[in-house]
């Protein structure tokens, strides 16, 4: 029972770190409608710039504060200085650069770090674990799992209680009409890229002292992204959220029942959704 | 206040407004009449900036218009109710207002409440939820909040009630009064003869016709020529 409970508290973690990551991918997808290539290259640079904050300093909670942001900002420039060039071309343009920025990050990550991973470890203040009764589990992780809550509960805010969320999701149905009250879309492109970055490279941080950092992560969180933003439907909050989840906790249980069905399970219930709700669980036609 | 002169429209290749000219002068209210596919639309579209004329001048209030953005040409006050409506499906109506709102609108969200109780009873619909004539009043209400100078409607009666036409039609009055300019695209020669001072045709992209509502209530042969005659 326990070693369930374990598997559970552990996919929930990881759940919420895909979420993370997805959410962003998804509502950037919604707004700007294409697929941004570079969000694994987003997480990647997260773990990275923790890892350099925390050589440099020590302090994991200045990089947890600083790393998305520097990852936010740098995905700013990007967008407000290569994509939004190619707004007027077709969607493939979109696609082709942000597949792009997402090598030369790699690339660049690995000038700089590599090839071989870095380790981060769990900071003072987290390590250790909590004791209940027979069943022990570790600080971090129920940090990461409460902190992302915290984070994924303001996102909502943000994007159902506020005046720019409310442009988000108007501009996801009609950019046209949006601009039409004056609004300038191509400023809220900018600043929605930013967000799904920084949100992205919170991801990375957070996950940082558990799997570590190394130049091929973003390419196999993307994966996963994808698969998250499929189930749950592209455009959703809800969904990248349930998707997460599902993901997160498919994963951690069958590593433990059955490893080599992960990905099968993961893939599966992907195939599953894709045929009973063609645009995901809670995604619209 | 807005001067369109000679202006020339394209979708891709296809040469749609031919030099169309026309004014909608201080406190006026005008209408763009025409069959379909005359070029209406794509003239209001035009103005917009949504598709932006490939030449030709466009002014406003004495500032040229003609190269800016949609979103700048929304900020100089001019606001459309665009033929589709296009309400936010997913947003509230007070979302759908809240979105629109603009400080320096002599009409704050609880004016447009007034003028459409309807709303105010469906604030917390989603917009998807709306009757035809709700999404109509929601388009006026969005436009309203926006602070237009210049307010512009594309066939803002088409498909609804007699009834709920009575009810815009006695709105567009209001507007009108306070002094407000407006360009109005209508179908219905009844609503426009009703508003309007002035009125212009269009047919194939070009203006075939302007005069006043004097001129043109007396002139039976413009309307059998250009208009498909609709006097319900
Ligand atoms: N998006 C478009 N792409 C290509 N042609 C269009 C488009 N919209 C309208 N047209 C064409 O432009 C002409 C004028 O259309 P429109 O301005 O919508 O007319 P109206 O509003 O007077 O009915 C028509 O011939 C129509 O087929
Ligand atoms: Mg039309």
């Amino acid at each position: 029972m326990t070693l369930y409970l374990f598997q559970v508290l552990n996919g929930l973690g990881l759940g919420m770190i895909y979420f993370l990551i997805a959410v962003g991918l998804s509502i950037i997808f919604g707004l700007l409608n294409f697929v941004n290539f570079a969000h694994g290259a987003f997480f990647l640079l997260g773990s990275y710039f923790c890892y350099q904050v925390v050589a440099l300093t020590g302090n994991f909670w200045l990089s947890l504060l600083i790393a998305p942001v520097i990852v936010g900002a740098i995905a700013w420039f990007a967008e407000s200085n290569l994509l939004n060039r190619v707004y007027n071309l077709p969607h493939a343009f979109q696609i082709l650069i942000t597949l792009g920025m997402a090598l030369v990050i790699q690339e660049s990550a690995i000038m700089v770090w590599g090839t071989v991973g870095k380790n981060i470890a769990v900071p003072d203040l987290l390590q250790g674990i909590v004791q209940m009764g027979d069943f022990a589990y570790p600080i971090y992780r129920l940090f990461v799992i409460s902190f992302s809550a915290v984070i994924a509960l303001l996102l909502w805010l943000l994007l159902e209680r506020t005046r720019f969320g409310a442009l988000v999701r108007a501009g996801s149905e009609n950019t046209e009409m949006v601009s039409l009250l004056g609004v300038n879309i191509f400023k809220l492109f900018s600043i929605t890229f930013g967000l799904g970055a920084t949100l992205a490279g919170l991801a990375g941080v957070l996950a940082a002292p558990l799997r570590g950092a190394d130049p091929f992560m973003g390419a196999e969180i993307l994966g996963i992204a994808f698969v998250v933003v499929v189930i749950g439907g592209m455009g959703s909050f809800t969904g990248a959220l349930v998707g997460g989840l599902l993901v997160g906790l498919v994963q951690s249980i069958m590593s433990s029942l059955w490893p080599p069905g992960v990905h099968l399970m993961i893939y599966g219930s992907m195939a599953l959704v894709i045929l009973i709700r063609p645009y995901g669980l809670f995604g619209r036609a | 206040m807005l001067e369109v002169s000679d202006i020339h429209s394209f979708y891709d290749k296809s040469h749609v407004l031919m030099g169309v000219s026309l004014e909608v002068r201080d406190g006026e209210l005008v209408t763009l009449l025409g069959r379909n596919g005359a070029g209406k639309t794509t003239t209001l579209k035009s103005i917009m900036g949504v598709v932006p004329p490939r030449s030709g001048r466009i002014s406003f209030a004495g500032t040229e218009m003609t190269k800016m953005k949609s979103f700048q040409i929304a900020r100089r006050g001019l606001c459309l109710v665009p033929e589709q409506r296009d309400i936010f499906s997913i947003l509230t109506v007070e979302e759908n207002l809240q979105i629109a709102k603009n400080k320096n609108s002599p009409w704050g969200i609880p004016d447009v409440y007034k003028l459409f109780p309807k709303l105010n009873e469906r604030r917390q619909n989603p917009g998807n939820n709306l009757s035809g004539g709700e999404q109509q009043m929601l388009a006026i209400a969005r436009a309203l909040v926006n602070g237009p100078k210049l307010l512009i409607l594309d066939e803002p009666t088409e498909g609804l009630a007699p009834v709920i036409v009575q009810e815009i039609v006695a709105i567009l009055k209001d507007i009108k009064n306070t002094g407000i300019p407006v360009l109005l695209v209508e179908q219905n020669i009844n609503v426009c003869e009703k508003l309007a001072d002035r009125h212009y045709v269009l047919e194939q992209g070009r203006v075939v016709y302007s005069g006043t509502q004097e001129e043109f209530a007396a002139n039976k042969a413009v309307k059998d020529r250009y208009l498909a005659l609709q006097t319900n």
